[in-house]
């Protein structure tokens, strides 16, 4: 229990410090910000421009990709890029000497990851309702609320598996990390069904959390579907959690160990 | 507490480092292949600058016949550079190759040695951040391969470069350190405050951004945060390098009185020899890998006796006569 307590502060360490970190790139935090908003208002203005078939739910549909999108790829980024981002400081060697358990140190970048994509969300989520008339009389809240908890672990899953790949390689590790980004943004659905994709491409569909975090959280928000409705996809999405984020550890634990041993930890020096 | 601090048995690694194919040994050879083939503008293709990778103005528009054995001769050498790239060969460099030596708690342990001979590595080794190949290392009696969270609990490292986030304070620096080490926030705030007011650092400077500070005040918020979470074991690479005499005289002071004040064991790698004289107990000389002497500096000067100018020898005439730097320096063609 002690213990217990000892690491989560250990993990409150890596929160701090990001927030801290945000502080001092305020300039370019809000640019983000601002950038994040329009981008979202204008994918919803297609939602209501004549030209492409616009009206009824197309707005909420497509802005239900935007906002789930902008958490999860946030979530995914903060995730994977922590490592590189020490790397690059080149603190990663003192970061990972302190006597603390590996688990804490990601903890801590989750927890960071997920409070800070969902204060982004909320904002951006606050400018698409002063904006748009969105009609939310047959959106069942509760059941979204929990789409995202769970999407959020299998997430993070995913990236901890891409955590590790600046361990790994240190230059072709984060372009790795954005090409599977990539991946995923396109066959996930994120702005449109999954079967307007290539035959080719639908069976990767079905290998992206993304994919089923999309059909749930439209059921729900759209249809009014019950916990019970999109239970399929939920106890999917958990599983891949379930299994991602201790594989994820223990793939991070042998990648730390592989740079130990061929000395790629250290940027200089 | 035992009284070995350390104990290093025959410690070996060995880092595999990809070698560069040079591009300009490509560059030459696509020169060679023009000019035999009678092309007059190759003279200039070879000119260095001109010539930007993968057409060079000399090569270009000449006869067809010259075009078709270029064109050939670049698919191979674009083959082989695409399979340089993807499959780099390596070579294996060994930075420090058998050392064994103990450190007694409460020394000042120091490690001279040139640029690259593996000083550095060894602290790395020591501080659980790189595994050894071969050989056994031990803090306190803790293996630092099997039992690396107990060790981690007793080292702490300063390193030459100063790894931080630039654009946070010191304070934020060192308050992210505490935490990551569990220490009282509140405590270390203070503490780390004492610190740096001891090292001759401004209060009101713990709160800049330390980009904005100079390497020798980043370097003493390095030396801050090692201390902060009292450790028995400090390793200290080249804590001093970029400092002007009197932050280095604070530095050092500081670290005799930590020896003294929290019976804290220190390694020491310098480059310094006056500093090694001053604060070590006892000096190693690493050159290539390889311990070449361990002694006291008192002894390691009185084995040399006198230098070539007859005076009494110093630590720096034991080094150059150890690690045979003098000598390249004097004929600097035979150097590499
Ligand atoms: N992470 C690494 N990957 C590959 N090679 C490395 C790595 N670290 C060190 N080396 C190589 O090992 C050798 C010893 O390097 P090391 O940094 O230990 O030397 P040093 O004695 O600390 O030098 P300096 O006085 O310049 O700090 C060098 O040839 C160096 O290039
Ligand atoms: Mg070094």
């Amino acid at each position: 229990m002690i213990e217990l307590a000892r690491e989560l502060r250990r993990s409150y360490a890596l929160v701090e410090r990001n927030f801290n970190l945000i502080r001092r790139y305020i300039g370019w935090e809000i640019v983000f910000l601002v950038y994040t908003v329009v981008n979202t208002l204008t994918i919803a203005f297609i939602g209501v421009n004549p030209a492409t078939g616009g009206g009824g739910d197309r707005v909420l549909y497509l802005v239900v990709g935007a906002l789930l999108w902008g958490f999860l790829s946030v979530l995914f980024h903060e995730v994977a890029e922590s490592v590189q981002w020490e790397r690059w400081e080149g603190t990663i060697e003192y970061s990972f000497m302190a006597p603390m358990k590996r688990l804490s140190y990601l903890g801590g970048v989750c927890l960071y990851a997920a409070t800070y994509g969902a204060v982004r969300t909320v904002v951006v989520m606050l400018a698409v309702v002063a904006l748009f008339k969105l009609d939310l009389g047959s959106a069942n809240l509760g059941a979204a609320l929990v789409v995202l908890l769970l999407s959020s672990l299998s997430f993070i899953g995913v990236g901890l598996m891409a955590a590790v790949l600046p361990l790994l390689s240190p230059e072709k590790g984060s372009q790795a990390a954005h090409i599977l980004e990539a991946a995923i943004l396109l066959v996930s659905g994120v702005y449109y069904e999954v079967s307007v994709l290539p035959g080719w491409l639908q069976p990767l569909s079905r290998l992206s959390p993304a994919t089923y975090t999309l059909r749930a959280a439209r059921a729900a928000l759209l249809e009014n579907a019950s916990l019970r409705d999109i239970g399929g996809d939920l106890v999917l999405l958990l599983a891949i959690g379930v299994v991602l984020i201790p594989l994820g550890l223990k793939v991070f634990n042998w990648g730390e160990l592989h740079a130990m041993r061929t000395g790629k930890l250290k940027r200089s020096g | 507490m035992e009284d070995t601090a350390l104990e290093c048995i025959g410690a070996r690694k060995v880092f595999r480092v990809k070698k560069e194919t040079r591009p300009e040994t490509h560059l030459s050879t696509e020169w060679s292949v023009a000019s035999a083939a009678g092309d007059p503008g190759g003279q200039d293709a070879a000119q260095p600058g001109t010539h930007g990778g993968k057409q060079g103005p000399g090569v270009n528009g000449h006869g067809a016949a010259i075009g078709a054995t270029n064109g050939r001769h670049r698919g191979r050498l674009a083959l082989s550079r695409a399979m340089a790239t993807l499959f780099p060969r390596s070579v294996p460099v060994e930075a420090v190759s058998g050392v064994t030596f103990s450190v007694k708690r409460g020394e000042i342990f120091g490690i001279l040695g040139p640029n690259g001979s593996g000083k550095s590595t060894l602290i790395r080794l020591i501080s659980t951040l790189l595994l050894p190949d071969d050989g056994e290392i031990r803090v306190f009696g803790h293996d630092v391969v099997r039992e690396r969270f107990a060790v981690r609990r007793l080292i702490n490292r300063v390193s030459v470069e100063a790894a931080f986030f630039k654009k946070l304070s010191a304070m934020e620096n060192l308050s992210y350190a505490a935490r990551l080490y569990d220490v009282d926030i509140r405590q270390a705030r203070r503490t780390a405050i004492e610190i740096l007011k001891r090292l001759g650092f401004g209060e009101n400077k713990a709160y800049e951004p330390l980009e904005d500070l100079s390497r020798g005040m980043q370097q003493k918020v390095a030396v801050a945060r090692a201390l902060l979470t009292s450790p028995v074991l400090l390793l200290l690479d080249e804590p001093t390098t970029g400092l002007d005499p009197v932050s280095k005289r604070e530095v050092q002071d500081y670290v005799l009185e930590v020896r003294d004040s929290h019976d804290t064991t220190v390694i020491l790698t310098t480059h310094d020899m006056q500093e090694a004289d001053r604060l070590c107990d006892r000096v190693a000389i690493i050159d290539q890998g390889r311990f070449v002497a361990l002694d006291t500096p008192m002894h390691l000067k009185a084995g040399l006796g006198r230098n070539g100018d007859g005076e009494a020898a110093t630590l720096e005439d034991v080094f150059f006569a150890l690690t045979g730097k003098a000598l390249k320096e004097s004929h600097p063609e035979e150097g590499d």
